[in-house]
C-alpha cells in the first residue's frame, strides 16, 4: 500500500463509486437500476479524469489580465476530454432506455431472469 | 333411311354380345388405376388435446426454474462471486490510487509540454480566451467532430427503435395512453412557460456565442436550448410545436451543421497537419467576433446538440417528431 | 474549503449506496438526479467551469427527464387511488 491514499482522496472516492456502480450493474434484477449503475460508473470515471488535471492554488483555464504563464492555470487537457464524454454518456443512456422500452413492449416485464426464461421457452 | 333402333335392342343384339365376349364387359383399366378420393384424415380432438398437454408438461418440467437445483446453485454462486469480484476490484484500484503521485502537485507526468504549449501560445494561435474551447475546437477539432457524429448516430438509432409509423393503431394507442396521466392545457404550466421559454433560449444562445470568451461553449448552450424546447413541448402540446419543428427541420439543421464542420476541418486528413488558413482573421482576443473559425463551429455544435436533446424527448414521448 | 469537498464526496457515496438499496424506482431516479447535481458542484471545486455547466444541463436535466419518460412508458408510476390495476414494476 503506497503512501498517497489519503492525499488522493478524490481519486479514491472515484474508484469506490466505480465499484458501487459496477456491482449495481451485476447484481440488480431490474433493468432500469442496471442502467443507473452504468451511469454512476460513467460519472466516476469522469471524476477520476478531472482530478488528474487539478493543480492546487491555480485558476481555471480562462485567460485573465493577459497572464499566459504555465504556472497560473490548471491543466486544460483532461477537462476537454471529459466534456466530450459527458455528452456521449447521454446518448448511450438514451439508447439503452429505448431498448428497455422495446423489451417491455414485447415481454411485459422488466426482470432479466424472466425475460431469459421466456426466450428459452420460445426456443431461441 | 334406316330405322334407328332403340338402345335396349342394340344391347341384346349379336354385335353387342360379340363385343362383350371379345373385350370383356368392363374396361379393366377404368376405375382401378386412378386415384380414388380418400377418406378425410380427422384426428380426434381428444388425442390432440392430450398431445398438447403432454408437450406443455414436458416444457414446464424442463424449463422449471423454481425447483431446478442447478439453477439455484448457480444463482447463489453468481451472487457470491459478483460481490467478491467487486470488492477485489475496488481493492486493487485503491492500491493503484495510493501509488499514484499526489493530486494537486505540479510535478506530474500529466503536466508535460503539450499543456504548456496550449496555455502559452493559446491566444496567439487560436484567438480564444477560454483555453479549453480553443483546444477542443482548434487544436483537437477532430474529437469534437467525431462526437457530433456520435450524437447524430444515436438519434438515428433511437429513431429506428422507437418510431411509430403513420396512422397505425399503435400510434393511436400510444397517443391515447400518453394523455391519461396528465391534464391537457395546464394553465400554470402554460403561463410560466410563456415567460420562461424565451429566457431559456436567449440564455442558451448567449452561452453558445460566448463560448470562446467565458465558460460554456457549444455543448452546454445546446443542452440548454434543448431543455427550453422540451419545456415548450410539455406546456403546449405536440400540435403547436410541430408548427416550427418538424422532421424536415431536424434533417436540414443536422445535415447543414455537420457538413459545414466537415468541410471546414476534415480536409486535413489528406493534407497532413498543414491545413489551409481559413481566411477569417483572428481578431482581438476578448471580442465576440474573434478567433477565426471557432465561432461558426460552436454554433454548429450547439445546434446539433440542441436538436438531439429535443429529438430524444419527442421520440420517447410520441414515437415521432 | 477542504471540509466542504469532503462533505460533497461523502454525499456522493451516500447517494450511490442508497440508489442500490432503494425499493421504489421513482425514488432511485430522484436520488440519481441529486447525485448529478452534487457532481456538478464538485466540478466547480476542481476549477472546471465548462464541465459544471454541461453536467448541470445534461445530467440533472436531460438524462433524468428521459428516465422519467421511460418510467411512464413502462407504467411504473402509480397514481393516487390506483389499486392493483397496473402491475407494480418497482424493485
Amino acid at each position: 500500500m503506497g503512501a498517497n491514499l489519503f492525499a488522493n482522496y478524490g481519486e479514491a472516492v472515484a474508484v469506490i463509486l466505480f465499484g458501487i456502480g459496477f456491482s449495481n450493474l451485476l447484481l440488480q434484477k431490474n433493468l432500469i437500476k442496471k442502467i443507473i449503475g452504468l451511469n454512476i460508473m460513467d460519472t466516476a470515471v469522469y471524476l477520476f479524469l478531472a482530478e488528474k488535471g487539478y493543480i492546487e492554488g491555480r485558476m481555471a483555464p480562462i485567460v485573465v489580465d493577459g497572464i499566459q504563464s504555465v504556472d497560473a492555470y490548471i491543466n486544460p487537457i483532461p477537462s476537454g476530454l471529459v466534456l466530450t464524454g459527458i455528452v456521449v454518456s447521454v446518448s448511450v443512456t438514451a439508447l439503452m432506455l429505448s431498448l428497455t422500452i422495446r423489451l417491455y413492449r414485447r415481454y411485459h416485464t422488466l426482470d432479466l431472469d424472466e425475460i431469459s426464461t421466456q426466450l428459452k421457452k420460445e426456443g431461441r | 333411311m334406316t330405322r334407328i333402333r332403340p338402345d335396349e335392342e342394340v344391347k341384346k343384339g349379336f354385335a353387342a354380345r360379340f363385343h362383350n365376349w371379345l373385350y370383356g364387359a368392363e374396361d379393366p383399366v377404368c376405375g382401378h388405376v386412378e386415384m380414388m378420393p380418400q377418406k378425410e384424415f380427422i384426428e380426434e380432438e381428444n388425442s390432440i388435446l392430450e398431445r398438447q398437454k403432454e408437450k406443455e408438461e414436458l416444457r414446464k418440467h424442463i424449463y422449471d426454474t423454481e425447483h431446478n437445483r442447478e439453477i439455484r446453485v448457480f444463482r447463489v454462486f453468481y451472487k457470491v462471486m459478483s460481490v467478491i469480484f467487486c470488492i477485489s476490484l475496488i481493492g486493487v484500484l485503491l492500491v493503484t490510487v495510493s501509488n499514484l503521485p499526489s493530486v494537486g502537485t505540479a510535478e506530474r507526468p500529466v503536466n508535460n509540454e503539450v499543456s504548456a504549449r496550449y496555455i502559452e501560445k493559446g491566444i496567439q494561435e487560436t484567438g480564444a480566451v477560454n483555453i479549453v474551447t480553443g483546444m477542443i475546437l482548434d487544436y483537437r477539432a477532430f474529437d469534437t467532430f467525431g462526437e457530433s457524429n456520435v450524437l447524430f448516430i444515436a438519434t438515428c438509432t433511437v429513431l429506428i427503435l422507437l418510431r411509430l409509423d403513420g396512422d397505425s393503431k399503435q400510434k393511436e394507442d400510444a397517443e391515447a395512453n400518453d394523455r391519461i396521466y396528465e391534464p391537457k392545457n395546464d394553465i400554470i404550466l402554460q403561463k410560466i412557460a410563456r415567460i420562461l421559454v424565451p429566457l431559456i433560449i436567449i440564455f442558451g444562445i448567449y452561452i453558445i456565442l460566448n463560448g470562446h470568451l467565458s465558460p460554456g461553449g457549444g455543448f452546454s448552450g445546446g443542452a440548454i436550448i434543448g431543455a427550453g424546447l422540451i419545456l415548450y413541448l410539455n406546456a403546449f402540446g405536440f400540435a403547436k410545436t410541430e408548427r416550427f419543428f418538424t422532421e424536415k427541420t431536424y434533417k436540414w439543421i443536422c445535415f447543414c451543421s455537420l457538413s459545414f464542420y466537415c468541410i471546414a476541418k476534415s480536409y486535413s486528413f489528406f493534407t497532413g497537419a498543414n491545413h489551409l488558413e481559413s481566411g477569417i482573421p483572428l481578431g482581438t482576443p476578448g471580442a465576440i467576433l474573434s478567433s477565426g473559425l471557432i465561432l461558426p463551429l460552436n454554433i454548429c455544435v450547439g445546434l446539433v446538440v440542441a436538436c438531439t436533446m429535443y429529438a430524444f424527448y419527442a421520440l420517447f414521448r410520441k414515437g415521432g417528431f | 474549503m477542504r471540509f466542504f469537498t469532503y462533505l460533497c464526496l461523502g454525499f456522493l457515496v451516500l447517494c450511490a449506496v442508497s440508489v442500490t438499496f432503494s425499493k421504489n424506482l421513482l425514488n432511485s431516479i430522484l436520488i440519481f438526479m441529486s447525485y448529478s447535481l452534487v457532481m456538478s458542484i464538485i466540478w466547480l471545486l476542481l476549477e472546471s467551469p465548462d464541465l459544471a455547466i454541461t453536467e448541470a444541463a445534461v445530467g440533472a436535466g436531460v438524462t433524468s427527464v428521459l428516465f422519467f419518460v421511460t418510467l411512464k412508458k413502462i407504467h411504473a408510476i402509480k397514481r393516487e387511488g390506483d389499486d392493483g390495476h397496473d402491475q407494480n414494476k418497482t424493485g
